[in-house]
């Protein structure tokens, strides 16, 4: 378990935090600029102090200001990926990834060298020095250096917010790969909400220091008091589904999930593995009754659960549109006119159709939880939003 | 060595010998004084940074005339020294390497103090998280980084030590193989009639250990750049 639970005053910011988490998969950590998302991982590796609280991991405590505990950053056995790769310059490839390594204390998990290089295919650049590397390959150096040094948890302090979006695309696998193949928990920075529907089991989001809610990705991305947060433009609804079988001819891939089958443009993944749908909801529209005759091949009956309230914008003046949440066996957000909300008199409860356009369903948005290396060419030609 | 006389050589050797020993204690000293000018905000640090490039501004006979007051076999802190290390600073080469480091200090501490600020430090955090002690981060990645200006300093300082002459004279004097460096003797040789030639030889000689120090510094400079792993 991850326990967290600390007040800190920077400045005009007043941090006051506090969840709970299992330590296995990814945490994100998620918010604006200036919400206190570094210094939270800060306080994880002891980097910046708390004022008091209270941090602990699988039960080892990292601080505790009532008990004046204080596990210096050397000991805390954490791995910090930074937004820069801070690999040390005057060292090798090899010098960095073995600088926390032969640090690492004895006990406890141990990372395969071999096996980490192989998967981030840094293989060929051990005996270079840093300023030799591009700026992805650098960025993978540290993402190893930090894995082997064998650590309790690992912290991502926004790893892909400087590089370009070619690079973001090439590290995002390897970060997929490391959550799934080395077992250690990750806590990750992110104002990326891409990034989280791709790599986060859990989803904690922070506003102006405070946590406003901890949940699973597909919990949160769906709920209407959060979208100032979650972002409102590109909010939509994020669905577990399993890769149910391929159509070669049509070039489609069918997708199950708990409110059906969903077919979308061919992916990249075996039949079983399991993925992450992102839908925005204005790529859906609604029907009273079945239609058809009509292209959308992806039709699919609810309830309604809940009708959005307005918010006037700031200006003053009202949204013409209106969010509604669709129980399709899993909650699904639509966004429509308020004409249509008054002319097809919607209410809570009242059976609908669902039109999703199988196109609209975005290709980078399809979080997979068993990525494969060999695909890395595929991830390239995503389009970037 | 027949192409120097007794005079040149002993000037050569107590020049090199005040040198090294002036480098060997003030150098430690420049570097702690750096890390806290570099590090530390402190009231009264003005004041401290002020003391600190004091040598470099005041005309050298005041720091020798100051240090032949108080560290002089009578002064508060030489007398001290003397009584209880035996060890007696003015008239003697020691004190002329005394004197010479007190020279050189502030140029020491700059060049130190300019290559640690443009450390990252974000790089001894990323340390520090990798399992490093302080100390450790101290030894591996800051010392490594701040050495190409740990060695100007010093080559700054070597050669600040080699031209010292107002301090050291007014200090410790013009003692033959004792106090008298080359430009001590310099001096001496400017002062008699018929001086002229051993001035010139000092001279030549002066120039030659110029170039090979600059020399020296170059080879070092290249291997540094190379070592830090920077492309330029």
């Amino acid at each position: 378990m991850i326990k967290f639970d600390v007040r800190k005053q920077l400045g005009k910011l007043s941090i006051s935090a506090k969840f709970e988490s299992q330590s296995l998969g990814v945490v994100a950590l998620f918010g604006q600029s200036g919400a206190g998302k570094t210094s939270i991982v800060n306080m994880f590796a002891g980097l910046l102090v708390p004022d008091s609280g209270r941090i602990e991991i699988d039960g080892r405590t990292l601080f505790d200001s009532e008990a004046n505990i204080n596990i210096k950053t050397e000991q805390r056995r954490i791995g910090y990926v930074f937004q820069e790769a801070r690999l040390f310059p005057h060292m090798t490839v090899r010098g960095n990834l073995f600088y926390g390594r032969k640090r690492s204390p004895s006990e406890g998990r141990e990372i395969d060298f071999d096996q980490a290089v192989l998967t981030l295919g840094i293989g060929h650049l051990l005996d270079q020095k840093p300023f030799t590397l591009s700026g992805g390959e650098q960025q993978r150096v540290a993402l190893g250096r930090s894995l082997l040094a064998n650590p309790d948890i690992l912290l991502m302090d926004e790893p892909l917010a400087s590089l370009d979006s070619v690079r973001k695309s090439e590290i995002l696998p390897f970060i997929e790969t490391i959550r799934d193949q080395f077992d250690v928990p990750i806590i990750y920075v992110t104002h990326a909400i891409d990034e989280i529907i791709r790599l986060a089991d859990t989803l904690v989001l922070l506003d102006n220091g405070k946590i406003t809610a901890v949940g699973t990705v597909e919990e949160l991305t769906c709920r209407l008091d959060l979208r100032h947060l979650t972002g409102r433009y590109d909010a939509g609804s994020v669905i577990s589904a399993i890769i149910e079988g391929h159509d070669t001819k049509y070039g489609l891939t069918s997708l199950s999930f708990a409110g059906g089958l969903l077919r979308v443009p061919k992916i990249n993944a075996a039949k079983g593995d399991s993925v992450r749908v992102k839908i925005r909801a204005r790529d859906i529209s609604l029907a009273l009754e079945k239609p058809s005759g009509i292209s959308q091949i992806n039709v699919l009956r609810g309830k309604i659960q809940e009708v959005g309230t307005l918010r006037d914008r700031y200006d003053g003046t009202t949204p013409h549109d209106i969010d509604i949440c669709v129980d399709i066996g899993v909650p699904l957000w639509v966004r429509i006119t308020r004409l249509s909300l008054d002319q097809m008199k919607l209410s809570v409860g009242k059976e609908i159709y669902a039109l999703i356009k199988s196109t609209s369903i975005d290709r980078q948005s399809l979080g997979k939880q068993a990525p494969k290396l060999e695909e890395k060419d595929e991830y390239r030609t995503f389009r970037n939003s | 060595m027949d192409f120097l006389t007794t005079v040149e050589i002993e000037a050569i050797s107590l020049s090199l010998k005040i040198s090294f020993w002036a480098m060997v204690w003030s150098l430690p000293l420049a570097l702690g004084t750096a890390w806290i000018l570099a590090r530390y905000k402190f009231p009264g640090k003005f004041f401290f940074d002020g003391v600190i490039h004091l040598p470099l501004v005041l005309p050298p006979v005041v720091i020798g005339y100051v240090l032949l007051v108080w560290m002089g076999k009578q002064g508060l802190i030489g007398g001290f020294i003397h009584d209880t290390l035996g060890i007696t600073l003015s008239f003697s080469w020691r004190g002329a390497a005394l004197a010479a480091g007190i020279m050189a200090f502030p140029l020491i501490v700059r060049a130190i103090r300019l290559s640690l600020e443009a450390v990252d430090q974000r790089l001894e955090a990323a340390a520090r998280t990798l399992g490093a002690r302080p100390i450790t981060v101290f030894l591996t990645i800051t010392l490594p980084l701040i050495m190409p200006g740990i060695i100007a300093g010093c080559i700054l300082g070597f050669a600040r030590c080699l031209g010292e002459f107002g301090a050291t004279i007014t200090f410790v004097s013009n003692i033959p193989g004792e106090t008298q460096t080359l430009p001590i003797a310099l001096y001496g040789f400017s002062q008699v009639p018929g001086g002229e030639e051993a001035a010139f030889r000092i001279v030549v000689i002066s120039i030659i250990i110029a170039l090979f120090a600059l020399a020296g510094s170059e080879i070092l400079a290249r291997r540094m750049h190379k070592f830090i792993g920077s492309s330029s």
